[in-house]
């Protein structure tokens, strides 16, 4: 499950654009800052390899792998 | 791995040992074993003449009372090692003189903002720039003050023989603990390299002034004149930085009452304390219109000289400020109070005699002499009969 | 030469009018804060509250949240990586220190990294740093900060710790300029590149600052880039785990400073740069050093094992205590006096 967080998020696009399977696409509305944070495309190519919530210097975007944690207990 | 837990009963045997001891040491290692006695367990520091004795005596008496001696790359890294250790726990000093003094500035005004307490020797030698590199003055006295950038306030103490060196560094560390301020300790290469009799003080007489710990929570930048600590590994998530910062140490310097509330507690917090902080040798003399003010290396030639003056029929006082900084008021008013003249030997170009003028009422005669040499106690005594004619 | 009075009263609105002896309009500072978008409705919705549960959100102060980074800043991703680093190896925060200089880099731990933090002066984080572990060698003491300031102003320290080989790891985040005061030329701007200083291109070469450290005796010395994500993280973990003094020099991207001048101001662009640009240090063996000229070797350049400096100090005091341990039993007898008569 892919969670953004929407006022962290400064557009700076690294998600998108690095995202091995092309998830992510770009909001078309603009949240209180002024950026176009980006909205989940295609959720169903998405593996959970979690490099755009690596990759993203505001922790606005991450991964929640529901049935990993489970597993993790 | 943990540091070795503080053996404090071996510690106590081998201070005692050495208090039993006679010592003709010289002023720079009676600094240093002051600064042992006073619970000093890092030194951080770079090799000086005339300082260098200091940090050799350091390195070989801080490893049987379990503390740390490092030898640095420079002065810079010295002095920034010792605010890093003092945040780590450590009672942390280092020694320098002149070129290495300038180098520090900078970080000295970072613990005078971090409120880090350490001391920092400084054996004035003659400047500026290399200058006499071996011979002594006492030319740092405004940069003590002044040689940081900013509104800042400042502890000196000047010792004036090598005993005062051992037991004024006891009162340095436990100053700049009160205080959480970092102490300029000024001797000068004279008595640097002035050896005499020094007697230790036995470890069971010693009464240390302790660090201050906040309670979980408190705030360790404000909220009192003098804040409460927190160390590193107390678990507090301590934020300090030498940005201006509010009383939790975060960063905010785009408000001006932070600031200003900041610098102002800073200052005052010494400034308010300046008569308790205050430690100044008078001896007046009734009727006398004629004194003599000298610290450091300086006021032993110039007692001598008060003295001979004396004995030939004149009337003199005599004022040592053992505090420099700050500036002891009160007192060297009291002790002008009545004379007409004032003579102060100095060995710089009158750094002190400018701050006194503008505090007493009397005339100030600065009596300077620079090239390395001290004063004659019959140069001031001449001065003195010229003066009271 | 006459100075003119300040007399445009809409010019300085923010400062208080009173009379001055003249009659005339003296000028008063006005500590008031005043917000210079007072009045200027955004929208009418109050302020969304943080519904974010993100994981790591708990190794973060959250009242400085969000950051100052500008867009697309790499140091936003070094924390990101620091954050998960310290996260999969469940360090506990209260066992670190992080030490910081000043910079953009510098300003990645502090204040976002929840943990004692020293934010110190220019260059001097290395220094700093090793009074501190000195005294707390049971806390992992990490510094961050950027080219200028530890390869710059700070390579002294970073050599002869690197030398002394204390435990401590440094982050090396290397955006190629010295980003906070607005794009200057630093010691590891690429030969040539134009910056606000080197306005008619650098004529000086660059560090390679991995390297230098790997010579002055580093035990764990590697370089990565801020795209690869999982080898950075991995990465840090290892040199935060490594006993000695470990470095890892973080090619980082700054769109603003190093991207206006060198016209890669959009951060997708600089960081598909590093990746073009890097060159795994097993694949650059087969490859001719001039062809090397203008690529990254990223990967673990050094690792070995050498006396750690507070080891060093330890045994130093151990061994001490121990020689003087025969001679003060020996004199107990003679001195419990200077003991008790308080002397």
């Amino acid at each position: 499950m892919i969670y953004i967080d929407e006022e962290f998020c400064k557009g700076c696009r690294i998600c998108s654009e690095f995202c091995p399977t092309g998830v992510l696409g770009e909001s078309e509305t603009l949240n209180r800052k002024g950026y176009y944070p980006p909205v989940v495309a295609e959720e169903a190519e998405c593996h959970g390899c979690r490099l755009c919530e690596l990759l993203c210097p505001e922790f606005a975007i991450y991964i929640v792998n529901e049935w990993l944690d489970e597993q993790a207990g | 791995m943990s540091r070795p837990a503080e053996n404090r009963q071996f510690t106590d045997l081998y201070l005692a040992r050495l208090a039993g001891q006679e010592h003709f040491i010289q002023g720079d290692e009676a600094a240093a074993l002051g600064a042992i006695f006073a619970g000093c367990n890092f030194f951080g520091g770079y090799p000086i003449t005339p300082a260098s004795e200091v940090a050799e005596v350091m390195a070989r008496e801080l490893p049987s009372v379990g503390g740390y001696y490092v030898q640095f790359e420079d002065e810079l890294a010295s002095i920034s090692a010792v605010i890093g250790a003092a945040w780590a726990g450590a009672r942390s000093m280092t020694a320098t003189s002149g070129p290495g003094f300038s180098l520090m500035q900078e970080n000295i005004g970072y613990a005078c903002m971090t409120e880090t307490p350490c001391v920092i020797v400084d054996v004035q030698r003659s400047g500026p720039s290399t200058g006499q590199a071996t011979l002594p003055a006492q030319g740092d006295v405004m940069q003590a003050r002044w040689g940081t950038h900013g509104d800042h306030e400042i502890i000196a103490l000047a010792p004036s023989s090598a005993q005062e060196c051992a037991d004024l560094m006891i009162r340095a560390f436990d100053l700049a603990e009160e205080y959480r301020t970092p102490v300029i300790f000024l001797m000068d290469g004279e008595i640097g390299h002035l050896r005499e009799r020094v007697v230790l003080p036995s470890p069971k007489s010693l009464r240390r002034t302790e660090r201050r710990k906040a309670s979980p929570g408190q705030p360790v930048f404000g909220g009192e004149a003098v804040p409460p600590m927190h160390e590193f590994g107390d678990g507090e998530n301590v934020h300090v930085t030498g940005s201006t910062h509010r009383e939790d140490g975060l960063r905010d310097v785009q408000t001006a009452e932070v600031h200003d509330r900041l610098v102002r507690r800073l200052v005052a917090k010494i400034e308010n304390a300046r008569k308790k902080i205050a430690l100044v040798d008078i001896d007046t003399d009734d009727g006398a219109s004629v004194g003599v003010l000298a610290y450091g290396a300086t006021a032993r030639p110039a007692k001598g000289a008060v003295l001979r003056a004396r004995a030939e029929g004149h009337r003199v006082g005599f004022v040592r400020p053992v505090t420099i900084w700050p500036f002891p008021i009160d007192e060297i008013q009291r002790a002008c109070d009545g004379l007409q003249r004032l003579l102060v030997p100095e060995m710089n170009l009158g750094q002190l005699s400018r701050e006194i003028e503008r505090h007493v009422d009397c005339e100030v005669i600065p009596l300077p002499k620079i090239g390395g040499v001290i004063h004659t106690s019959r140069e001031i005594l001449a001065a003195i009969t010229e003066a009271d004619s | 030469m006459t100075l003119r009075r300040l007399a445009d009263p809409e010019f300085f609105e923010a400062f208080d009018t009173v009379e001055g002896d003249g009659g005339e309009p003296v000028l008063q500072p006005d500590y008031g804060i005043r917000d210079p978008l007072d009045g200027l409705v955004l929208d009418d919705a109050p302020a969304a509250p943080r519904t974010s549960h993100h994981r790591l959100l708990k190794y973060l102060r959250r009242e400085v949240l969000p950051t100052t980074f500008c867009v697309g800043c790499g140091g936003g991703t070094v924390l990101n990586a620091f954050a998960h680093a310290v996260d999969e190896m469940r360090i506990d925060p209260k066992t670190i220190v992080c030490v910081t200089g000043i910079g953009c880099s510098s300003w990645i731990p502090s204040p976002y990294f929840l943990c004692d933090t020293l934010h110190t002066t220019h260059g001097r984080a290395i220094a700093f740093a090793t009074g501190v572990k000195v005294m707390r060698p049971d806390m992992k003491v990490i510094i961050i900060a950027g080219d200028g300031d530890l390869a710059g102003i700070g390579g002294n320290h970073l050599i002869h710790a690197a030398r002394r080989n204390l435990d401590l790891t440094v982050f090396l985040v290397n955006n190629f300029i010295y980003g906070m005061t607005g794009g200057q030329v630093s010691p590891t701007t690429p030969f040539g590149a134009k910056t606000t200083t080197t306005p008619y291109r650098n004529v000086e070469h660059p560090f390679k600052i991995a390297d230098i450290v790997a010579a002055a005796g580093g035990s764990y010395v590697a370089r990565w880039t801020t795209y690869h994500a999982f080898q950075l993280m991995e990465s840090m973990q290892n040199a935060i785990d490594k006993r000695g003094f470990s470095f890892v020099e973080i090619l980082s991207q700054c769109p603003v400073s190093f991207g206006k001048m060198t016209g890669m101001g959009d951060p997708v662009a600089q960081l598909k740069d590093l990746r073009d640009r890097s060159i795994h240090i097993d694949d650059a063996k087969d490859v001719p050093e001039d062809e090397l000229k203008n690529r990254f070797v990223v990967g673990k350049l050094v690792e070995h094992r050498r006396a750690e400096f507070g080891d060093g100090l330890q045994e130093l005091i151990a061994r001490r205590r121990e020689a003087l341990s025969d001679e003060l039993d020996a004199g107990l007898r003679q001195d419990t006096s200077a003991l008790e008569t308080g002397r």
